[in-house]
């Protein structure tokens, strides 16, 4: 076993003085789901590992008439059966029931869910998160990129965002909270994600020495939402295509919406496009597909995953029409 | 001379009925103790160094650092500088440490040179005459042959039929004995042909493996009045078992090793393990409880098996354990070889079929590998057949339960169901008209036909094609398959003790499938006491040599041997008996625990009172199976099944669910009727899942398995499994023949129905399994365009 340094610090400004100007050295450990499977396959090779799991105030969840605050170190089960969640946010419980099994909803933390490392097959065979061959010739563009991204794909960064939660959350308008060295910041959660344009980036805007404290969800008792995910599998297994949707109607017509797909971009992937496209219009299954139809519009398929435009559209169409209240 | 022979209906009390297997309550409980779980005093942990590259040759290994760190007891290299590597994984130097964390430290401190080479790892088309007839082999090719762990007798096989480019030196012969060549292969090796000229030819990974003609395929074809042709094929899956392969060897002293190891072949492997280790097999003992998993992919003590064994003399016979990890059980411990297939076949308009022509390919990684038994279970009066073997750089292949018929099955069975949608025939009516050509079991696949599409409800849920599929369809297949199941040879030693008491033993192995249960059941059958009063001992090359649970051959194997056992311990015991029932030997039974006059109830003993006539010795008697050469009699080969799926389809997803599948099956005299089924149902299992999700995906630039995981390499989980029902043949007809293996034949057909299935649904044939959404799909689409 490769030696490493466990530190278990018990408040947030000694774990953030326990992390490191860069990336690669150290680690966060919360529920491990993910980062154990990393160092067990030698993927990643932290040289200290920082357990948050004793601070306490990263835990807990609240909700009021300015909506929901969840602590980052929240399990994703606690937070799936949470009555308020459950009344309030019914489409993101759904997406927390459907992310994992019920082992690993019970170890694994909604800020890791949102932080976890992508599902690549190249990345999870040591063969890099851009990978390139000896030769620094790019791989996944003529390799096996069946699961790959269909959008936002044309640097070297090809993945898809793994996070099944991460669409309806940014769809529900939720905001991610940090803190760091510089003190606490706030960002809308889909400015937390980018693409990493070389190896020693990350895919989320969470810096080396900061930690990811809460979650804040706006009220959403205006909105009618959907998760749609489109698996293989019944159960585990990862989506070939994820669309979360949040509408306010007005009257039978869309006043305005939120359209967020997943599985489809090395981020999650807004689609201002399909919302234009169903501003003002009732939902019928015409208009979802139209609306659908324009989320793909600009879809850039890899050599062997042009079947994955098709599957995000039906996505896109069924979780419309789901959140509308049709059958999906 | 003894009567051997099968009880009727009316006189068996177990054989034919259901019986719960016996270990379920240790298996439920986990108590059962697999090799996975085998710990050992003093134990070691060895870890392997895997090669990165598809293709190499080792220039160097530098030991120095990893034999110097903590913990580290010995380090071997398995293989040298100079050699060649065929695929990525394949084992380079072992580390046996304290351990786990020690021994693969050492194994990061180790460093090796490779010169890359060029690898194949696709198994696409071959390109338009790529194809070379193989020739004379070199040295070289013979090395790889033995690196490969190509089967001897294929080995033999080709060395006599190609010859070699060189003449071997005693030197060069001596060499390959001391890396493990088999005698045989030496013995051919120096009776070769020699071709000297044929040394430069340039190697090809394609070889053409078959070209065969039967009747007159080309007058056929232009008299055809219906003509159908398509693409189909099956990839190259892994045997993925959950229980890793592996084992842990020790040396008790020294020149005796004792090994664990995870098998299905348990009295084979000292054998195996003798001239490597160079002591004799009588030195080696082999031991095993329960195994998670084999398929076909463990009769071999594999290298593992051996350099356990090796590196435990090195320290100082302290046991050493090797099981695989996860990656490496995908990567190279067993893989199915692929099958893929232009076939193009003629029909009368009356569904008659006439002929076949089919440019068939497929890799078994190094080896090549042959061709499936195309056109299978359905002799075509005429036929013209091409193969060509893909060598390439997968890692090598394993018999996969019920080798090459999977394969064969859907090449053929799906050919087919495309001429019976062209000729607008209802497949039941089309496969049922050409029945003949099955031959031998033809009345049989007619009933079983029958029995299937009752259980279907085939009439009511067959339809033609539909020309458009839109939303939610659903649609039925269906497909045949043979397989042989000749039990195999088998001893066993059957004791009785004065006191009662009742011992079984047999170097057999449980693979999950009932053999346990299944010998107990013949035996207490015959001596009329109930099972639990028999000890049975398997698994443990300190009992009576039983063959490999391979190809089918246990349960007709198990069976028999202890038939004859039971058989002639009762008669010797019945003989003890006689006098003190003041009767004849012949005159009494044994029933329900007790020995007694037929027809007399009041001379009677209890089963106790006896064994008690045996005196002070106990009854032991050996159980031994005809030779194969003689006709069988207690066992049989050859049955038929049919089976039947249905689907359903999302054709905007290209997601296919199994909604009910149907397995009619017959295998001679059911032994125990309830894990007869369960062999199917698991057959059932396996099969879907190899259907709609497994798949070797290999990157053509690395030349690494991509998905040797299990998130990626996909299996069958609960919630993708439906109805399932099991119909066993049984009765007059059947029970008659004697006990058939079940393994294999009920695995074969589940990919062509399944993908008939799909393209009764759809309307379009999906070429290739697994039928994944990419793959529905694409065919939708093409037929959109069509």
């Amino acid at each position: 076993m490769r030696p490493f340094e466990y530190v278990s610090p018990n408040s947030r400004s000694q774990a953030i003085g326990l992390l490191g100007a860069t990336w690669g050295n150290i680690e966060i450990l919360a529920g491990g789901t993910d980062l154990l499977t990393l160092m067990k396959d030698d993927v990643v090779t932290p040289k200290r590992l920082v357990n948050i799991k004793d601070i306490a105030d990263l835990r807990g969840i609240s909700f009021d008439a300015q909506g929901l605050r969840v602590g980052a170190l929240t399990s994703l089960g606690e937070l799936a059966d949470n009555e308020n969640v459950r009344k309030n946010y019914p489409a993101l419980s759904e997406a927390l029931l459907e992310a994992a099994s019920p082992q690993i909803r019970n170890m694994a933390t909604i800020g890791g869910n949102l932080c976890q490392r992508p599902r690549c097959w190249y990345f999870r065979n040591g063969l890099g998160l851009l990978p390139k061959d000896e030769n620094g010739k790019e791989l996944v563009a003529g390799g096996e990129n069946r699961y790959h991204a269909i959008l936002g794909n044309q640097g070297a960064a090809k993945f898809v965002s793994p996070s099944t939660v991460a669409p309806i959350l940014i769809a529900y308008g939720a905001k991610i909270r940090l803190e760091g060295h510089k003190g606490k910041r706030e960002l809308p959660l889909e400015k937390f994600f980018v693409i990493p344009k070389t190896e020693n980036d990350r895919e989320h805007d969470l810096r080396p020495n900061e930690i990811v404290t809460e979650l804040v969800v706006p009220p959403a008792s205006d909105l009618k939402a959907a998760h749609y995910e489109i698996r293989q599998k019944e159960v585990f297994d990862w989506p070939l295509a994820v669309a979360a949707v949040t509408l306010k109607l007005q009257g039978t017509n869309v006043q305005s919406s939120k359209i967020v797909l997943g599985y489809a971009a090395p981020v999650p992937w807004p689609c201002p496009e399909a919302e234009r496209a169903l501003s003002g219009k009732p939902v019928n299954k015409e208009t979802a597909q139209k609306a659908a139809d324009a989320a793909l519009g600009k879809a850039t398929p890899l050599s062997h995953n042009a079947y994955k435009v098709k599957l995000a559209k039906v996505a896109v169409t069924r979780a419309i029409l789901k959140a509308a209240g049709g059958a999906a | 001379m003894p009567d051997y022979a099968w009880p009727d209906p009316d006189h068996r009390t177990l054989i034919g009925k259901r019986t719960t297997r016996v270990d379920s309550p240790v298996k439920v409980s986990g108590e059962a103790k697999y090799t996975y779980d085998v710990h050992r005093p003093g134990m070691l942990y060895g870890k392997v160094l895997r090669c990165p590259y598809a293709h190499a040759k080792i220039v160097s290994i530098d030991t120095s650092a990893a034999e110097k760190m903590p913990g580290v007891k010995a380090v071997q290299i398995i293989q040298g500088p100079g050699s060649n590597i065929h695929w990525a994984g394949d084992e380079i130097v072992v580390v046996a440490a304290v351990d786990e964390d020690s021994a693969e430290d050492a194994i990061r401190a180790i460093q090796v040179k490779y010169q890359q080479l060029p690898h194949l790892v696709s198994d696409a088309e071959p390109p338009s005459g790529s194809a070379q007839e193989q020739g004379p082999l070199s040295m070289d090719d013979i090395g790889d042959m033995l690196d490969n762990q190509v089967p001897t007798r294929e080995m033999v096989s080709q060395i006599q039929r190609y010859g070699l480019t060189q003449k071997p030196s005693e030197d060069t012969l001596k060499g390959l004995k001391d890396d493990g060549a088999p005698d045989d292969v030496l013995t051919a090796l120096r009776s070769a042909t020699v071709h000297p000229e044929a040394g430069n030819r340039p190697p090809s990974n394609y070889q053409k493996a078959a070209t065969q003609t039967t009747g007159d395929p080309d007058k056929a074809f232009s008299e055809a009045e219906v003509v159908s042709e398509g693409l189909y094929g099956i990839p190259v899956i892994t045997h993925c078992c959950l229980e890793t392969h592996g084992s842990i060897s020790e040396w008790t002293d020294q020149d005796h090793v004792f090994t664990h190891i995870s098998t299905q072949n348990v009295s084979g492997i000292a054998g195996q393990m003798a001239e490597p280790l160079k002591i004799p097999a009588t030195n080696i003992r082999v031991h095993q409880d329960n195994i998670g998993g084999g398929f076909g992919s463990k009769f071999a003590p594999d290298r593992w098996g051996i350099f356990t064994a090796e590196i435990s003399k090195k320290a100082d016979g302290k046991p050493v354990r090797y099981m695989l990890e996860r990656d490496a059980e995908l990567k190279v411990a067993g893989a199915r070889p692929s099958a893929y297939a232009r076939v193009k076949v003629a029909a009368k308009k009356d569904g008659t079929v006439t002929a076949w022509q089919s440019n068939s390919w497929g890799t078994g990684g190094p080896g090549g590998g042959g061709m499936p038994p195309i056109p299978y279970v359905f002799s075509i009066p005429n036929q013209h057949l091409e193969h060509t073997a893909i060598r390439n750089n997968i890692g090598p292949a394993r018999a996969w339960r019920a080798p090459n018929h999977p394969q064969a099955a859907v090449l053929t069975m799906c050919a087919l169901d495309d001429l019976a949608a062209k000729l607008n025939m209802d497949p039941v009516e089309f496969f049922g008209k050409n029945l003949n050509l099955t031959r031998a079991r033809e009345n049989t696949y007619r009933e079983e036909l029958a029995i299937a599409a009752e259980l279907m409800g085939w009439k009511e849920k067959w339809h033609p094609r539909r020309q458009n599929a839109d939303g939610i369809v659903r649609g039925v297949g269906l497909s045949f398959h043979t397989w042989g199941g000749r039990g195999h040879a088998s001893d066993c030693d059957l004791t009785i003790h004065p006191d009662g008491s009742v011992e079984l033993k047999m170097g057999t192995q449980d693979l999950g499938t009932g053999t346990r249960t299944c010998i107990l059941v013949v035996a207490a059958d015959t001596l009329g006491i109930p099972i639990n009063a028999i000890q049975l001992l398997i698994g443990d090359t300190n009992y009576p040599p039983s063959g490999g649970s391979g190809g089918s051959t246990t349960i007709g194997g198990v069976s028999s041997s202890t038939r004859r056992a039971a058989v002639d311990a009762r008669d010797a015991l019945l003989a003890k008996v006689a006098p003190a029932l003041n009767a004849q030997p012949d005159q009494l039974e044994c029933k329900n625990g007790q020995v007694s006059v037929k027809g007399d109830s009041s001379r009677t003993l209890s089963w106790k009172e006896a064994c008690s006539k045996l005196g002070a010795m106990p009854l032991t008697i050996r159980g031994k199976n005809p030779d194969r050469s003689k006709p069988p009699d207690l066992t049989n080969s050859g049955v038929g099944g049919v089976q039947m799926a249905e689907v359903e389809v999302d054709s905007d997803t290209g997601i296919v669910k199994v909604k009910k599948m149907v397995a009619v099956q017959d295998c001679g005299l059911i032994i125990d009727l309830k894990t007869a089924e369960s062999q199917c149902y698991g057959a059932l299992i396996m099969g879907i899942s190899y259907s709609l999700f497994e798949e070797k995906v290999m990157d053509q630039a690395t030349g690494r398995m991509l998905n040797a995981d299990m998130q990626f390499y996909r299996l069958a989980g609960l919630s993708d499994i439906p109805e399932l029902i099991v119909h066993m043949m049984t009765g007059k007809g059947y029970d008659e023949r004697g006990v058939i293996g079940l393994g294999e034949p009920p695995v074969i057909s589940p990919g062509a129905a399944i993908s008939n299935a799909v393209a009764n649904a759809i309307g379009v044939r999906v070429p290739f399994l697994p039928l994944t959404p990419d793959r529905v799909l694409a065919a939708l689409e093409q037929k959109g365009r069509a």
